[in-house]
């Protein structure tokens, strides 16, 4: 291995110090002249018609400057299948529905101004329960759609699931169930739309995907009888993204349409209450999977039957399936496969993209499923996996093809860290569930690209314009890394800018965990570009072969000649300042060579593959039910760690994610209101809840990888649920099938187990309706 | 009702003329200007908006800027010397990683820092404690508490990273 001077090293994130100071600006910051305030009116029904609504008392309102409703705007459509509008006209189908907005002069007036707003309503039959909303009969979400079932395609059958079935030695089959959970950025979401007087437009707005953002605007405005107009996007600091900002959304639009109906900024900032009912989820799933093995243990068939609560409208929680076939046909190797998975319209609040897009529910299933064959094929469960592990050079039944691989020594790693072998203490258990993830982007549009664009000033120091998206996660710092690494620079040579789409290159959007080998190859190649161009300009200056000349500590130096040397920054005065000049400017695209999805699903969607084993060592009480973590160990390969201090970060904040969805996170809906939208009630963990962590890293060098690395953004919160299901019934016996593993629901499980009622009573028929549940 | 109050910001001495029914955030934010100081939830429930009055981190969504008067207050922008250099707790929270999209990051700070006022050799247990009522989504806390841990006058554990690598090329069972 070459010798590394920035990659591979705990550099701080280039925007700590701004961050730790308070000098960063968060939508919540911004304010523009003359600015005005925008506010949402939600539904008060799940379902109904809406009859009239009365908007004359809040546009008396002095402050008020426009309310609009369904009928001002013209049909500006989002969503997957287009089926949502910023502001719904004729009925409402959830009650995160929005209904009116208003723009003022202040947040006060504006909210003071919704409460005037008379809606009626007639109130429709609502379903809230995917299985019987895919009944025939059932209340129709969209009438159009003629029924709740999204017509998308999620079918696949490699190899023959009934052969195999017939053949394999030892067969489970069970039913895992997960709820909704949300993103909980600690900064809100928001936005501040601005026309000039030509009607281009300008956004400030939350958001991963800078550059498909600013085409859904572009189709907005030409909706709203605007074309040929230019939309900028700019990012603020963005406050925690994990998926959440991987659409656009209402509020954006109506920021849009306030500000274009009244001339002035606008600005919607959500509040806590709102961020919780009015942004996505991860989407529910019901999952029905059985496994199958020979005498041996090797895995003979997977077969899932899923279905996902998509809530009223579509967004890309509706084709998270896709990215459910990566685990599902390739977390081992297993030679038959079947799934299928439907997505089902409800009254509910609708699913986005959430770290793991759909992994993490299809893995809590699998992972759940291959302890319990293990058992019953009297294997131990870790053996079990290792001998079914997947292994470099393999080509999985979907055409994925894992290059590097690292799952049976992350296997091994978690089995020595964790101590597996240590003798346990009653009530104690452990458990273990590996994962796979898309580590070399994923091709999930036409393209998988990201430019990045680089110019070197006089000084020898470098801006770096990228399509990437950097919402706390630290891909300006790794990029910086890799840029500084190949041109013999400093880290703090390298300034990035993320921000605006009027400089920034296109670029998909930060998701799949591809951004560090995306953006990073981007980069990489542009500097490669830029480095050539100046060991050009040496070779001449220098009067040297160019094959002897090198990058290294801001200067040109001869491998063999410590004399001659020149500083960058020299190179390039001389390059801009003199007769006949040049301007060092670099620009690359890179989209990798994966693949799309064929139409039976088959096709290399990752460049590579990221793997990793969770293990857990937990304590259960058999009286509370309440699960304790004793020591949890996540290890990942990926690849090469470009720089290990924020991998640990992003694999320590996943880990607490996991465990959050594993134990404590749900939404409470009750009949589609979600009724804990703050964080009293909506338990994310706090510092308190911190687990003892070790995070283990594999390097395995991928060669796609900018030197080396893959993805793994999103690995951490993957398989924890199912580790620590596994471990809960090490522990005591009992598996729970569904999420979040609550104390109640372990104590059920084992009073059920011991025979008890849920009081803990003996059962005898003669008292059994004695037993009062008290909450 | 307005009336006026006097009290200390960042060290400097200052009058003004407040409503009754302000936040403190209120205040700092939409009066000052000063946007160091982030709104989590408005309720009380986040600790985004922690800053410090006079020895002790409040929520300042939840405190009313009457309450102010004759007071000490610290928020972020005040914790770097004046020549730029930053606090201590400050470089430990950019060194460790105990920030990534740093939006619990001023609260989080301020937090530790009235703990470490008051308890230099504070341990990993009066870390949490100090910081329970401040939400990270991000970091998971581990990088908080180790760059809280390493101010601490307590030292520093293991670290919690241990790398296992193949060598170049060679896999390995
Ligand atoms: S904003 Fe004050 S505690 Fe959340
Ligand atoms: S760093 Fe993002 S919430 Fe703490």
């Amino acid at each position: 291995m070459q010798n590394l001077c920035s990659v591979g090293k705990r550099v701080p994130k280039l925007d700590a110090v701004d961050k730790a100071t308070g000098r960063v600006k968060y939508i919540q910051d911004l304010k523009v002249a003359g600015m005005l305030y925008g506010k949402i009116l939600y539904s008060k029904y799940a379902h109904a018609k809406i009859v009239k609504i009365n908007t004359t008392r809040a546009r008396e309102l002095p402050g008020v400057l426009a309310v609009l409703t369904g009928d001002d705007i013209p049909d500006i459509r989002m969503g997957v299948y287009k089926d949502n509008r910023p502001l719904k006209k004729e009925k409402v189908c959830s009650f995160r529905d929005e209904v009116a907005a208003v723009a003022a002069t202040s947040p006060e007036i504006a909210e003071a101004a919704l409460k005037r707003i008379e809606v009626t309503y007639e109130a429709l039959p609502a379903i809230f329960d995917p299985e019987a909303a895919m009944k025939e009969g059932a209340p129709l979400i969209h009438e159009a759609h003629k029924t709740n079932v999204l017509k998308m395609p999620w079918k696949l059958h490699y190899g023959d699931v009934e052969a195999a079935k017939k053949e394999a030695a030892h067969t489970v089959e069970d039913r895992f169930t997960t709820t909704w959970v949300t993103h909980c950025c600690m900064g809100t979401s928001g936005a501040i739309a601005d026309f000039d007087p030509a009607n281009n437009l300008t956004i400030h707005t939350n958001t991963q995907i800078p550059s498909l953002a600013q085409k859904d605007f572009l189709e907005a405005l030409k909706t709203m009888g605007i074309s040929d107009r230019r939309v900028r996007v700019v990012k603020p600091c963005i406050g925690g993204g994990f998926g959440s900002k991987l659409d656009t959304y209402a509020y954006e639009y109506i920021a849009i349409l306030l500000a274009f109906h009244t001339r002035r900024p606008v600005k919607i900032e959500f509040d806590r209450t709102e961020e919780f009912i009015a942004t996505s989820t991860r989407q529910p799933t019901i999952t029905h999977i059985s496994q199958g093995c020979d005498q041996n243990g090797k895995l003979l068939f997977r077969d899932i039957a899923m279905i996902l609560d998509n809530g009223a409208y579509t967004s890309w929680g509706a084709t998270t399936p896709s990215v459910m076939m990566m685990p599902i046909t390739t977390l081992y190797r297993v030679p038959n496969v079947r799934y299928e998975a439907k997505c089902v319209y409800t009254n509910n609040t609708y699913a986005q993209a959430m770290r793991g897009y759909g992994n993490p529910q299809a893995t809590y299933a699998i992972e759940s499923t291959m302890d319990m064959l293990a058992e019953a094929a009297g294997i131990d469960p870790v053996e079990f996996r290792r001998i079914n592990a997947n292994q470099p050079g393999d080509v999985s039944t979907q055409g994925l093809r894992i290059t590097t691989c690292g799952l049976t020594e992350c296997m091994h790693a978690v089995k020595e860290k964790l101590e597996w072998d240590r003798p346990r203490q009653a009530g104690e258990g452990i458990g273990m569930a590996s994962l796979i993830h898309v580590g070399g982007g994923a091709r999930v549009y036409k393209s998988d690209g990201c430019g990045t664009i680089i110019k070197m000033d006089d000084f020898g120091k470098i801006d770096l314009f990228t399509g990437a998206t950097d919402m706390g996660q630290g891909s300006d710092t790794v990029i910086a890394q890799i840029v500084a690494e190949e041109l013999g620079l400093e880290v703090d040579d390298i300034h990035v800018i993320h921000t605006d789409t009027d400089v920034c290159p296109w670029d998909v959007g930060s998701h799949a965990s591809r951004t560090t080998f995306i953006a990073g190859n981007a980069a990489l190649g542009a500097a490669r570009k830029l480095k050539a161009r100046i060991l050009e300009m040496g070779a001449k200056l220098l009067e040297s072969p160019l094959e002897k000349l090198n990058l290294q500590g801001r200067h040109i130096v001869h491998q063999d000649d410590a004399e001659k040397k020149m500083a960058i920054g020299k190179v390039l005065r001389k390059a801009h300042f003199s007769h006949g000049g040049q301007m060092l400017m670099a620009e690359h695209f890179y989209d990798p060579a994966n693949e799309n999805m064929g139409k039976d699903f088959r096709g290399n969607m990752s460049m590579t593959y990221t793997f990793g084993t969770h293990g857990v060592r937990v304590k259960v009480d058999e009286e509370t039910g309440k699960v304790e973590i004793l020591q949890y160990v996540a290890a990942h390969d990926v690849g090469k760690a470009i720089n290990p201090l924020l991998l640990e970060g992003q694999v320590y904040g996943g880990v607490m994610m996991g465990v959050g969805y594993a134990l404590t996170e749900q939404v409470i809906s009750e009949k589609g209101q979600n009724m804990n939208p703050n964080f009293r009630d909506y338990k994310i963990l706090t510092a308190k809840d911190v687990v003892p962590i070790k995070a283990p890293v594999l390097e395995t060098y991928d060669e796609d990888g900018p030197f080396g690395a893959k993805g793994i953004g999103e690995p951490g919160c993957v398989p924890t649920a199912p580790a620590i299901a596994n471990a809960i019934y090490d522990a005591v016996g009992v598996r729970i099938k569904e999420l979040p593993i609550t104390p109640e629901r372990v104590l059920a499980a084992i009073r059920e187990k011991k025979g008890l009622d849920l009081c803990g009573q003996a059962v005898d028929k003669g008292d059994a309706d004695e037993c009062i549940i008290e909450e | 009702m307005a009336h006026e109050i006097s009290f200390i910001f960042n060290g400097n001495a200052m009058k003004m003329n407040i409503e009754d029914h302000w936040t403190l955030l209120h205040l700092i934010r939409e009066e000052l200007g000063y946007t160091g100081t982030k709104e989590g939830c408005g309720s009380g429930e986040c600790g985004a908006c922690t800053v410090i009055v006079d020895d002790k981190a409040v929520n300042s969504c939840l405190y009313l800027a009457a309450e102010i008067d004759g007071k000490q207050l610290t928020t972020i922008e005040g914790l770097a010397a004046a020549d730029g250099t930053l606090h201590p707790i400050q470089k430990s929270f950019v060194e460790k990683g105990g920030i990534q999209c740093g939006f619990c990051s001023p609260g989080m700070i301020l937090s530790a820092k009235a703990l470490l006022d008051k308890t230099p050799n504070a341990s990993e247990i009066d870390i949490k404690e100090a910081i329970a009522g401040n939400l990270c989504r991000c970091t998971g806390y581990v990088q908080i508490i180790d760059s809280i841990k390493a101010v601490s006058g307590y030292g520093e554990d293991e670290p919690h990273v241990v790398a296992f690598k193949t060598d170049e090329g060679e896999r390995g069972e």
